[in-house]
């Protein structure tokens, strides 16, 4: 394999045979993303009033805490992969590096919060906090 | 991380030296707002959760950074407010013609010209529907 020019250096390898795979999980998350987040925007619209006692009532049912947890999932997971492609974009070197490792960093540690929250919440609603 | 890009030649100018047209102003906002969304938004959204689940003093403590004390939102809370709900609504609308342009579609000149601009069109009016219907409920 060639050593002198960039064309030298990467022919002969190959596809990576896994380019679309970001691609297409994107789009599934975006799907996703879609209905999660009209029905969020949509609950929280048509909500009577916006007071904890209220709030924690309505993530107490099944039917609020599930889908909020899906969306944390789908929207944490889309956004991770869009800043990741952003980052590859304008990035380079070292930053590129730090960024996407910091950017594993935030999507996991507001994931977990997100959905632990959701679940306290769910689980406690009505007892003495 | 290799950089293999000879740093001598120069890239190209594009965002200096190109005519502003619908379609790149649907491609960058949708970046922008995908980024904003995805740190501001993810900040707020996990902070208010994280707020209801501590309890509501807790809860109380975020609200109040968006209220006033008559319970109406403050300045920042439609900055905010209205500015994720802007943001969401053109970053869906971009992203349901972007599924178009994944297929293959759309990408004669005057439907493509049209739907870029559309999207700005939905995401303003969408925003103000939402709006208005808050504002409505919460006067009402």
């Amino acid at each position: 394999m060639g050593n002198g020019t960039e064309l030298g250096r990467v022919r002969g390898l190959g596809s990576a045979h896994e380019g679309a795979h970001g691609w297409w999980h994107h789009k599934i998350s975006a799907g996703s993303n879609l209905v999660l987040v009209l029905w969020f925007m949509l609950s929280v619209a048509l909500l009577p009033a916006y007071d904890h006692a209220t709030i924690s009532a309505w993530l107490a049912q099944p039917w609020a805490a599930v889908p909020l947890i899906l969306l944390v999932v789908s929207v944490f997971y889309h956004f991770h992969h869009g800043l990741t492609v952003v980052i590859e974009d304008y990035q380079h070197d070292h930053t590129r590096f730090v960024l996407l490792l910091l950017l594993k960093y935030f999507t996991i540690a507001t994931a977990t919060l997100a959905i632990f929250s959701i679940l306290k919440i769910a689980f406690t609603a009505g007892a003495t906090l | 991380m290799a950089n293999v890009r000879n740093s001598a030649r120069p890239l190209s100018p594009h965002l200096s030296i190109w005519k502003w047209g619908p379609s790149m102003a649907v491609s960058i906002v949708h970046r922008v707002t995908g980024s904003g969304m995805a740190t501001v938004g993810t900040i707020l959204f996990v902070w208010w959760l994280g707020a209801l689940a501590s309890g509501p003093a807790a809860y109380g403590a975020f609200i109040d950074l968006f209220t006033l004390s008559s319970g109406k939102l403050n300045i920042a809370g439609y900055i905010v407010g209205i500015g994720l709900t802007l943001s969401f609504f053109q970053h869906m609308a971009s992203g349901v013609r972007h599924l178009f342009l994944d297929v293959g579609a759309n990408f004669e000149l005057g439907g493509n010209k049209r739907t870029a601009l559309a999207t700005f069109v939905i995401a303003i009016v969408l925003t103000a529907g939402f709006w208005a219907f808050l504002l409505e409920k919460s006067n009402g």
